[in-house]
């Protein structure tokens, strides 16, 4: 468990102090994949930064597994470090140094022997599918491999927590989901607890399970994503929902149209082929208004706002049949209260 | 005059003198240079290494009287001229090598003179590691010194050599100056027969040889440092 408890960060410079973050609270429970989002400036960084203390919180909190961060000398906080690994958007990894020997490193760092290091780092190549590539320089290799050998580093101290900040953003749809796929799995398989700030929607939309908003240094909303995606409440939520403004627009958009928001967390049916059912088995000729969608392993992830032509009767069925598919959610839109 | 300069007794004057002094001078040139630049090195990166870590965000932040302190001197000893400075070194050259003339003893004023210059250097080329590389090594646990011995100064080895190079072309000119004071070498010779004795030849010989050591270092040390540059390793 992760318990961020009221934390601020105020950075003082030369025109004047930044708030970066003000007031945050979240609580993380172990094994879940969380999502931190924002636009750009946010304070995400900042927050992740925090979380292992590479910046320290100017009031607040981190508690991790019961323990005070704050409250640890420099010595044990290196040590615990080990534990909360990270990932980066331009990935980091020492250039001068070949795959293997980047995912020793923090083995080395941790005292380990060499011959040690180079065993568990092969086991570790393997896992994020490079061992071939153990030989070749970070130059070498594409930015996804980049990252996969970041993610084998990561593991290699057999941390508890992963932190990624902006993991993808680099990286073209394809990879990104490629390796979403990879942090999927060792969520999964190690029941490692993984953080993952991010600008990107569909990137917490195909993998996370609970979600906190960060607007502007505050938490604007928080819960799980289906819920938090579904009816989002906070202004901030709404604009990363709605990108192109939707909800600001009455929400009877096309005439007589009402919209249903469908939110797959890895539902087997995909989007289009569950519509197309629909029409045929209920007779509800639903319109796509916007689609966010992404097929990882199979499984669909994302979101769909639908019109659905009728009235309330329509529209409860259309929400009925969408949710007695599984990992499928649906939610009427309403007009926001404002 | 230019008939002089080469008519056959002149010139086979020169040869004996070249063929009787440059392999030694040739020899105590490459040696006192080679000396010198080590410990330059052995001085200047560590100062490097302060100037970059100490800082206010660096690794291992130092007080700031102190980098202050590091920083003026460094400053100092790069403004005072070269001449001046071997003759201020005298009592310690004395101190150290137990004499002010001969090859040996021009060592000391070259590593005073040059050891702020190489912390200079390695500043240069430590600051060339990203910040998050080092916020990388933080994440995982690392300490300041394995910081600074495991990513700062790895990382930074081609752009070092680059500068080492610089460092010991520029040594070699220097030490081609202590000449004037009882240094041994080129410059020894390029001033005795150059400017005392007006054996113009002599001098020109000595200047061509200096050119040519200062190619070999320079390319040595440009092929070294790519070599060993991990970055430029191709592709597939
Ligand atoms: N070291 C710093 N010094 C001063 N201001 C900073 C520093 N780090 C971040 N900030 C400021 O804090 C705010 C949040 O930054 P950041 O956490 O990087 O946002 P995000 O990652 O969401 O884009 C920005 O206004 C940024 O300029
Ligand atoms: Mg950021």
């Amino acid at each position: 468990m992760i318990e961020i408890r009221n934390i601020s960060k105020t950075f003082h410079t030369a025109d004047g102090s930044v708030e970066a973050l003000k007031n945050v609270s979240i609580s993380i429970p172990d094994g879940d994949i969380f999502g931190i989002i924002g636009m750009s400036g946010a304070g995400k960084s900042t927050l992740v930064r925090c979380i292992n203390l590479l910046e320290r919180p100017t009031e607040g909190s981190i508690e991790i597994n019961g323990v005070d961060l704050c409250k640890l000398s420099e010595g044990e906080l290196r040590k615990v470090r080990r534990e909360i690994t990270m990932i980066f958007q331009g990935f980091n990894l020492l250039m001068q140094r070949n795959c293997l020997k980047n995912v020793c490193f923090p083995l080395e760092l941790a005292g380990k022997s060499r011959a040690e290091a180079k065993k568990r780092a092969l086991e570790l190549l393997d896992i994020v599918g490079l061992k071939d590539k153990a030989k070749a320089y970070p130059a070498q290799l594409s930015g996804g491999q980049q990252q996969r050998v970041a993610i084998a580093r990561a593991l290699a101290t057999d941390p508890k927590v992963l932190l990624c900040d902006e993991a993808t953003s680099a990286l073209d749809p394809t990879t990104t989901n490629s390796i979403l796929e990879l942090i999927r799995s060792i969520n999964e398989k190690l029941g490692i607890t993984v953080i993952i700030i991010t600008h990107q929607m569909s990137v917490v939309e195909s993998v996370c399970r609970h979600v906190a908003i960060l607007d502007d240094g505050t938490v604007a909303e928080q819960g799980a994503v289906a819920e938090v995606f579904s009816h989002p409440k906070s202004p901030a939520a709404r604009r990363l929902v709605f990108p192109e403004g939707i909800s600001d627009s009455p929400v009877v958009s096309e005439a007589g149209e009402r919209l249903i928001r469908v939110v797959f967390n890895g539902a087997a049916a995909a989007g289009s082929p569950l519509i197309a059912r629909m029409a045929v088995e209920k007779g509800i000729e639903a319109n796509i208004a916007y689609a966010s969608t992404k097929s990882i392993g199979g499984k669909a992830y994302g979101s769909m706002l639908l019109g659905i032509p009728g009235g309330s009767e329509t529209v409860r069925a259309a929400i009925d049949y969408m949710t007695q598919t599984p990992d499928v959610l649906a939610e009427e839109v309403t007009p926001h209260a404002e | 005059m230019l008939n002089d300069l080469f008519s056959p007794e002149t010139l086979s004057e020169a040869w004996r003198i070249i063929q009787a002094e440059f392999l030694t001078a040739v020899w105590e040139t490459v040696y006192v240079t080679l000396l010198a630049t080590a410990f330059s090195i052995i001085i200047g990166l560590p100062l490097g290494v302060l100037l970059v870590a100490g800082e206010k965000n660096g690794v291992l932040p130092l007080p700031s009287w102190l980098l202050q302190t590091l920083n003026i001197l460094i400053n100092l000893l790069r403004s005072v001229p070269f001449l001046i400075l071997m003759i201020l070194v005298f009592p310690l050259t004395r101190f150290v090598v137990g004499t002010v003339v001969g090859t040996t003893a021009s060592i000391v004023p070259l590593v005073i003179a040059a050891f702020p210059f190489v912390a200079r250097l390695a500043e240069s080329s430590l600051r060339e590691v990203s910040p998050n590389t080092v916020e990388m090594a933080q994440s995982m646990g690392a300490s300041p010194l394995q910081i600074i011995v495991k990513v700062m100064i790895p990382e930074s080895i081609p752009s070092l050599i680059s500068n080492a190079t610089i460092a010991i072309t520029t040594i070699l000119g220097y030490s081609a100056m202590s000449g004037i004071i009882g240094g041994g070498g080129l410059g020894k010779i390029a001033i005795n027969y150059g400017y005392y004795r007006y054996k113009y030849l002599i001098m020109l010989a000595a200047v061509v040889l200096l050119i040519l050591l200062v190619q070999i270092f320079q390319s040595v040390g440009t092929r070294l440092a790519a070599r060993l540059d991990k970055r430029l390793k191709r592709k597939g």
